[in-house]
């Protein structure tokens, strides 16, 4: 069976974010970008089950700037076989980026359809729900474990309360959570060979998605700051200021 | 036109997160109606009839929903959405589960962790790990949301006296079952909505040093206990206990990380605590930039001496 992921382009992890000076957003020139580390974890997890025995093709899709082939060709050095970018310079919200994948999903014939619980920039955790509800499967999300058998798979979730374990019958998304694996790392010769996989582009238009969303971000502001602390030379002091002055014990 | 909420339970207890998206629910014009999908879950909805500022309440109660599985409610939501403007749940790991289904079913786009209702259709959340503020409006006519506890007050839980609607509408998608759960259990405050919180990072070293240094502080405290990511992966404990942007979002009145670097995305999930306290081997740690009161020590020796003389 085929394996769909859904990889995303967003600000590395360890980048610190400044929103710019006229609240329209934040700044991302020169900065670096990466897979969305769920997203990577969704590679891996599609190409252990491709090791396995499983799955027998991993495609990658993803939906944004022309730049995001870096972001294919990482996920393709991980081991995924082939790429799809689909091109478009437009805010990418969730409902659309799901209708793309849902056309991508079927012409693929996909079984498994792997993607990240979130994405780190606009920490939506929405887009895998939202694919299973227009495919009219079911979700696996925030996955800490996944087994796929005899035309189901089982996943174990985190969930506030700990895990829980649902079967899913075939095709189903499923949505990674950080626990499910320890994504490896790219080997050289493998980077080499990731760049001539082939890696396919689209538009939106080709899958009748309109970027258009009816959301609309009006202003970016940073949070608000903490007011600077101090230092306690011991814990009597501490116990002290937590009594006295700060009124919470 | 209404505003339907989602409630969180256990088929026993509605839980706190509901109260305080009942909170943000009678922020947005029009009358508050609570949906109670469960098994066996008429004492809950009982619960809801009384908080203050609910009119209605919808109870639906069969297997189908026992485990709130997405793909059931997402289409007993669907079903009920004709009548609302709004529909809104807390974003727990079962909001966030259902909410991002029932939009694309109504063909919407949704709103995710709001922390603040500016109007009907304009909402606050935090974007990029809670390094920013995003104010977000949307023209949708339908507007799905889930709302973040910790930005709005919980309504009152008694003094309401909501109308009761028993509802037979059995919706089994097909495509899902539960299998099994293993839910963590405790005689703590729950994480989220506990008055303090005691949390410990990769210091920590092992699960037998959170009973023995973490344990003892929490219990003279009467706080919940949670951790770091790095905590969580190494073992140390559950997944249930990890706070930070893919974790649980904390706000309680005190804050004590032992051990913990202080990472943005563990910031996520805390910095909005009242007062922070910071115990730490290392000064320059970026909690420091946080924590009301930094103490710079060996957590083995300070969280001892820190239990016995409270
Ligand atoms: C996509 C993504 C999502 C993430 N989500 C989360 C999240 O939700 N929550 C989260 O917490 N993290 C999250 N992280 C991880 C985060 O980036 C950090 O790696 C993590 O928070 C570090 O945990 P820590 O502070 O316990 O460990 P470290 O960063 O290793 O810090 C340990 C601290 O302990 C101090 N220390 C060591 N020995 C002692 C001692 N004896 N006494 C006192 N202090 C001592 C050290 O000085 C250090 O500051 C995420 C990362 C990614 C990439
Ligand atoms: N533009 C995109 N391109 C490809 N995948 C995406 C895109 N946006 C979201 N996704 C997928 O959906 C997941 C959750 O994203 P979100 O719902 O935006 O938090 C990501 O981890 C990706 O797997």
């Amino acid at each position: 069976m085929k394996a769909l992921v859904a990889v995303k382009r967003v600000i590395d992890y360890n980048v610190k974010v400044r929103v710019k000076a006229d609240n329209s957003g934040v700044d991302l020139s020169n900065t670096k970008m990466s897979i969305n580390p769920f997203c990577e974890i969704a590679v891996e997890e599609a190409v252990r089950l491709k090791e396995a025995g499983i799955v027998d093709e991993v495609i990658v899709a993803s939906i944004g700037p022309k730049e995001a082939q870096e972001q294919i060709r990482a996920a393709l050095a991980l081991g995924a076989d082939r790429g799809i970018l689909v091109q478009t310079d437009e805010k990418a919200y969730p409902l659309q980026v799901a209708k793309i994948l849902k056309g991508i999903a079927e012409q693929e014939s996909a079984e498994i359809i792997l993607m990240g619980k979130i994405a780190i920039d606009d920490d939506n955790n929405q887009t895998g729900q939202m694919l299973a509800a227009l495919m009219g499967i079911g979700q696996g999300t925030f996955a800490s474990e996944v087994k796929v058998e005899g035309g189901k798979v089982n996943v174990t979730r985190e969930v506030d309360g700990g895990l829980e374990t649902v079967a899913l019958s075939l095709p189903a998304v499923i949505t990674t959570d950080l626990r499910l694996n320890e994504p490896r790392y790219a080997k050289l010769p493998n980077i080499m060979k990731a760049k001539k996989k082939p890696l396919d582009e689209k538009t939106p238009a080709d899958f009748g998605v309109d970027m258009t969303s009816k959301q609309q971000i009006l202003k970016v502001t940073p949070p608000p700051e903490r007011a600077a602390g101090i230092k306690v030379a011991s814990v009597d002091e501490l116990i002290d200021k937590l009594r006295n002055e700060a009124h919470v014990i | 036109m209404a505003v339907l909420v989602y409630a969180e339970h256990d088929n026993a207890e509605l839980k706190k997160a509901t109260l305080s998206t009942i909170t943000a629910a009678s922020q947005l014009g029009g009358e508050v109606h609570v949906l109670v999908a469960g098994t066996g879950c008429e004492p809950v909805a009982q619960q809801a009839t009384k908080v203050v500022g609910v009119s209605k309440v919808i109870c639906v109660d069969n297997a189908a929903y026992g485990h709130q599985l997405a793909e059931n409610v997402a289409l007993l939501i669907n079903d009920l959405a004709g009548n609302y403007s709004h529909i809104i749940a807390p974003s727990t790991s079962n909001g966030k589960n259902v909410m991002p289904r029932v939009a694309a079913l109504l063909d919407v786009s949704m709103i995710s962790d709001i922390i603040k209702v500016i109007d009907s259709n304009t909402f606050e959340r935090t974007i990029y790990a809670g390094n920013a503020i995003a104010t977000v409006k949307t023209s949708e006519e339908k507007v799905l949301l889930t709302v973040r506890a910790t930005g709005f007050d919980a309504a009152a839980a008694e003094g309401g006296s909501a109308t009761m609607e028993k509802l037979d509408d059995v919706q089994d998608a097909g495509k899902s079952t539960f299998v099994s759960e293993e839910l963590a259990t405790s005689d703590r405050p729950e994480l989220t909505s506990a008055e303090i919180v005691v949390s410990g990072g990769r210091a920590l070293a092992n699960g037998e040093n959170f009973t023995k240094y973490i344990e003892p502080l929490a219990d003279k405290l009467g706080a919940a206990i949670g951790a770091s990511r790095a905590a969580v992966d190494a073992g140390y404990v559950p997944n249930d206990m990890q706070v930070g942007q893919t974790g649980k979002i904390v706000a309680p009145t005190l804050y004590i990380a032992a051990g913990i670097s202080g990472a943005i995305q563990h910031l996520a999930g805390m910095k909005d605590s009242k007062v922070i306290v910071a115990i730490n081997s290392d000064p320059e740690a970026p909690i420091a930039n946080v924590a009301d009161y930094f103490l710079e020590g060996d957590l083995f020796t300070v969280l001892p001496e820190l239990t016995s003389k409270l």
